[in-house]
């Protein structure tokens, strides 16, 4: 009773002593120590209030994020663990060949239209790059082809040349087979290429992704490599059946396939977004709220603080009336 | 200070509880083999970045050819949304290749063939389950492996002969009126799947 009467004698008294809200001795960071009037008495809490309001929103806009992340996660995690059994015949038949040597690379990086995903699309860039060094070499030529907006951003600054194709917006609209196998002949109707290089991250769990690259090879890479006893040895043991001859069934063969490596491409890079997205958010949420709890702290301290004051200068007022 | 702290004690258990309802993925084999050269070659160039992995070291690794013809089919039958049969042994799959319909047993000679539309019947015991495939591809492996990969297939019991029918009177009209060959074309694929879904349905 006694505090709250006392405090409001003290906001009468207030205005009296400083006529303009001072703020001054916690954020004298923020406010110049020549702009603070002489005679600092009480301390304006206002700024430490509206720095609470807006990380309180910002704790609130990354929650929620974190939230939709997680609902697009369960989505499209069963989708591309269902699309995982689609490339496994094409390595068992045509093997893992990274390491091949041809003139013409093309690298297609995959990467997010969306950013606030942690380190996905820098790790796709990174690798794409180490691809490039590795493939690039006198008489070769290394292309780009760029799927996604985050992964073209990073490029345009430094291998712009080397951007062959850059498409974005994939991602508009839930991901299905037929959109991407329409991607995939774009990707192929515009582009020279031996050997195709996609680069995605896969899918490993809501706190981890594997960067990782498939290759696919062109019909004749393919032809030259099975008959010179390469990596591709075996293949020269199969029977082909269908189609005029066998370079036509191999070119529909590898075209199939890079479609069908898209696929399950695009959807693990993904899914690696929504669960990078969600612990980027989790851990920004968190950030948030020991932000709020060290500004709480000192919000508290300084009102305590000014509380106080005004009961000194009161006390001391009434004693000096008196004496 | 602690005011948070029953906060923070929940947390773990909250995050262990999500670990469990989100799996790892499970096609992860416990040895990671990979190409050697690529490996060195990237190490070699670009020594701070690990070197990105490739698809074989995600699979299962097939076994060799086996000297005796084993007695069982092992069948993967892949859609780009499911897998219809994951390693699956059966006694025969007969499938719709373009140069006709071929029976594939254990031991069949090593094969790549193109797919058409047409039925594709898997023998297991006395069971057959028989689904229909738009397009694809069938590699057969000296091992008995065999891999079917098609864009689209259902099982055939869910095939509805009366809209069958309407459908291919439908594209039929369309061949016939259709003016530009990107319109043949598209009205003969049409003509084509639908005679193959009503020849698999009557006969």
């Amino acid at each position: 009773m006694a505090m709250a009467a006392l405090r409001r004698e003290g906001r009468r008294f207030a205005p009296l002593i400083s006529p303009q809200p001072i703020t001054a001795a916690v954020r004298s960071s923020l406010i110049q120590q020549e702009q603070a009037p002489l005679g600092v008495r009480s301390i304006s809490t206002q700024i430490i209030r509206n720095r609470m309001k807006s990380v309180k929103n910002i704790q609130k806009i990354t929650k929620a994020m974190k939230m939709v992340a997680a609902s697009k996660l369960r989505a499209i995690q069963t989708r591309a663990e269902n699309s995982r059994g689609l490339w496994q015949p094409f390595t068992a038949l045509l093997g893992d060949t990274p390491s091949v040597d041809v003139k013409k690379n093309v690298i297609v990086t995959i990467s997010s239209d969306k950013g606030l995903c942690g380190g996905i699309n820098s790790t796709s860039v990174k690798t794409s790059k180490g691809l490039f060094k590795l493939t690039s070499g006198p008489d070769k030529e290394t292309k780009y082809v760029v799927v996604g907006e985050k992964a073209k951003a990073q490029f345009v600054r430094d291998s712009k040349k080397h951007i062959d194709i850059s498409i974005t917006g994939l991602q508009k609209n839930p991901l299905n087979y037929t959109q991407v196998s329409v991607l995939a002949d774009d990707i192929l109707k515009n582009v020279e290429y031996d050997a195709l290089r996609i680069v995605f991250n896969k899918f490993r769990s809501v706190i981890s992704f594997i960067p990782t690259t498939a290759t696919v090879l062109s019909p004749e890479i393919v032809e030259r490599e099975a008959e010179s006893g390469g990596q591709l040895g075996d293949l020269d043991s199969y029977e082909i059946e269908g189609g005029e001859t066998k370079s036509e069934v191999l070119q529909n063969l590898t075209e199939f396939q890079f479609s069908c490596v898209l696929f399950n491409a695009v959807l693990e890079n993904a899914c690696s977004e929504q669960g990078a997205r969600m612990s980027a958010m989790d851990s920004s949420s968190r950030n948030a709220g020991e932000v709020l709890d060290r500004l709480t702290l000192t919000y508290n301290r300084t009102r305590q603080a000014s509380i106080t004051t005004e009961l000194i200068e009161i006390i001391s007022g009434a004693s000096a009336l008196e004496g | 200070m602690f005011r948070r702290a029953t906060g923070l004690l929940a947390r773990p258990i909250i995050s262990s509880a999500r670990a469990r309802i989100r799996p790892f993925s499970t096609d992860l084999p416990a040895t990671e083999t990979g190409d050697t050269n690529f490996i060195e070659a990237w190490k070699k160039l670009v020594p701070n970045i690990d070197p990105p992995k490739t698809p074989i070291s995600f699979m299962q690794p097939r076994p060799a050819t086996p000297s005796s013809i084993p007695t069982k089919l092992t069948v993967n039958f892949v859609l780009p949304y499911a897998s219809e049969l994951a390693s699956k042994e059966v006694d025969m799959i007969i499938i719709p290749a373009t140069t006709g319909q071929m029976g594939v047993l254990p031991g069949h000679v090593a094969t790549i063939a193109e797919l058409k539309p047409g039925v594709m019947s898997v023998h297991e015991g006395n069971d057959t389950t028989k689904y229909f495939v738009s397009s694809g591809f069938a590699f057969i492996h000296a091992n008995s492996f065999a891999d079917v990969i098609a864009v689209e297939a259902v099982p055939l019991d869910h095939i509805d002969q009366s809209l069958v029918q309407k459908g291919l009177a439908e594209f039929t009209q369309k061949l016939s009126s259709a003016s530009t060959d990107l319109e043949k074309a598209e009205a003969q694929i049409g003509v084509d799947v639908h005679s193959a879904l009503n020849a698999a349905l009557t006969g």
